[in-house]
């Protein structure tokens, strides 16, 4: 079997706040399932989805279940590349100490834990949507 | 709505027999879970399902069944952390009976 031949790149694309619709939830759930047919699977972070990230979430107010902490298990699944967009965050008056750290093990690297959130530019993360071959719009 | 009775009170379940309300659960809660699942708890099963607690705890999903097995080899070794072995202890599907069993809503994916 040509496993490689198969094995497409996929992004989800996350624009929106995390709570107050479910399309953040909903994109995270899909990731996790999609994560069980092994493809090149990237996630961008782009204007209100930069919230997503943010570190100290509190649900107590709005009744929605804190899934913030699940972001942390993606490297569990292989997904490893979560771009976040620079002028997002910058617009927003946030910088990457506000988000949460999120790690992944490198089995080839004696089980190094390394960073799976790199700080994107407008201009880099328009190339990195050129070159998908599937893009999945939340 | 149907629920497990246990000890004067009852515990509601969904249609498929998953705790509604995870803070409900206790040791007492989880071999009577076990028990309607025809699953007798050894030490063995226990280890699983402390483990999903784990898990769900620290990041609030139950994990799918080759993660079970990728993090169970990884804290106690090939021979727990084998599907094999897990499928023997939950012959239904590790994630989907030891889940709830250890009271954690069905896995996501799981159908």
């Amino acid at each position: 079997m040509s496993e490689q031949a198969n094995r497409k790149k996929f992004l989800y694309v996350n624009r929106r706040a995390p709570y107050g619709t479910i399309y953040a939830l909903e994109s995270l759930e899909v990731v996790l399932i999609g994560a069980a047919f092994e493809q090149d699977v990237s996630l961008a972070f782009i204007d209100d989805g930069v919230y997503q990230l943010v570190a100290g979430q509190d649900t107590a107010g709005v009744g929605m279940k804190n899934f913030s902490k699940t972001y942390r298990a993606l490297g569990d699944y292989e997904v490893r590349k979560l771009y976040v967009e620079r002028e997002s965050l910058a617009e927003r008056g946030l910088t990457v100490e506000d988000l949460m750290p999120i790690t992944y093990e490198d089995e080839d690297d004696d089980y190094a834990e390394k960073p799976s959130i790199h700080l994107t530019d407008r201009s880099e993360m328009a190339r990195l949507i050129a070159e998908q071959d599937v893009i999945l719009s939340f | 709505m149907s629920g497990y009775q246990i000890n004067g009170t009852v515990a509601e379940h969904d249609e498929e027999g998953y705790l509604k309300d995870i803070g409900e659960w206790n040791t007492d809660l989880a071999g009577l879970i076990a028990k309607s699942e025809n699953i007798e708890m050894t030490p063995d099963h226990w280890e699983v399902v402390n483990f999903l607690r784990d898990y769900y705890e620290e990041y609030q999903i139950a994990p799918a069944v080759r993660i079970l097995v990728k993090e169970m080899t990884k804290k106690f070794g090939k021979e727990k952390g084998d599907q094999k072995a897990l499928y023997a202890l939950f012959p239904y599907g590790p994630a989907k009976q030891a889940c709830k069993i250890a009271g954690l809503p069905k896995p996501t994916g799981c159908v």
